[in-house]
């Protein structure tokens, strides 16, 4: 089964790389962008035996930096 | 002194650090692949260095601090031996969980090369027990991901505490409250961004991170 991570910086945590990002917007002429925010999606195939919990603690121990991310974990049967 | 650097896949900076560990203690540094699972008894300090270990790959420092010789890192520093991590070291030193905080991408986006003065901001550890507090040095600093941040109750109590143990003078990578370099509780664990090991003899041009490596040998 598959699995989606979403990692994505904590409120408040400076994002350069999105703000970059929204600059490059504007050059482009796309007007009506207010922010952009710029964070992973990790993709986990997987057996069925493993966990919400261990899922959890995957992106604790891993996958997200809790001090300036944070994780959503969607678990989908496809 | 009897001195070890750890190296990874990526580092880059390992060489310029056993030269530097040579220069001032005489000795030949060990050299501990990363795959190590333990960190040869004997051992006075542990040079973590720069490079983009295991390719930087997740972020900054991610994969190497859980690589085995990070755990028998751990372990050595748990049994008092000091630890230096510079540039992606600290990174690893963060993402291990021997330091608090991390190290994002510089604020201003562009990677940074360039020699920085920083202040001494605190005497505490031994590392900079050799210079005089508020003294400035310059060091230089070559990094992407340097921007150090925590939450404001771990900045203030790393202020409290006197773990901040250099400062950039100025502007360099959008660092909260221009934090270069912090110190474990104990001291015994440093962490910076700026190269010392590039600021040791005369043919670097700078000389200011020498005495880093000095306050180590008592």
């Amino acid at each position: 089964m598959k699995t989606r991570v979403y990692v994505t910086l904590k409120n408040g945590v400076l994002d350069p790389q999105g703000k970059a990002i929204h600059h490059a917007l504007e050059g482009l002429g796309f007007a009506g962008v207010n922010d952009v925010r710029q964070g992973k999606l990790i993709e986990l195939d997987h057996d069925e035996s493993v966990s919400d919990e261990d899922l959890e603690a995957m992106c604790r121990k891993l996958l997200a930096n809790t001090v300036i991310e944070n994780f959503r974990i969607e678990r989908s049967a496809a | 002194m009897k001195t070890g650097v750890v190296i990874f896949p990526g580092s880059n900076c390992d060489r310029d650090m056993i030269v530097a560990l040579r220069n001032v203690t005489g000795q030949e540094p060990l050299r501990i692949w990363h795959r190590e699972t333990e960190v040869p008894e004997g051992l006075d300090l542990v040079a973590v260095p720069g490079g983009f270990s295991y390719g930087d790959y997740l972020r900054s420092g991610a994969m190497a601090a859980q690589s085995p010789v990070m755990r028998a890192v751990k372990d050595a520093a748990e049994r008092g031996v000091a630890v230096l991590g510079v540039c992606n070291g600290f990174q690893i030193l963060t993402e291990a969980g021997l330091l608090p905080g991390a190290l994002m991408r510089n604020a201003g986006i562009r990677f940074v090369s360039r020699d920085v003065p920083v202040k001494v901001a605190s005497t505490a550890s031994p590392f900079t027990a050799r210079y005089a507090e508020g003294e400035e040095v310059v060091i230089p600093v070559a990094h992407h991901d340097g921007n150090y941040q925590a939450d404001a109750e771990t900045l203030d109590r790393l202020e409290g505490e006197g773990r901040v143990a250099f400062r950039y003078s100025g502007e360099c990578n959008g660092a909260a409250r221009d934090i270069a370099g912090i110190v474990s509780e104990n001291g015994r664990v440093l962490g910076m961004m700026p190269h010392p090991e590039r600021a040791v003899e005369p043919a670097h041009g700078l000389e200011g991170g020498r005495r880093l490596f000095e306050g180590l040998l008592g």
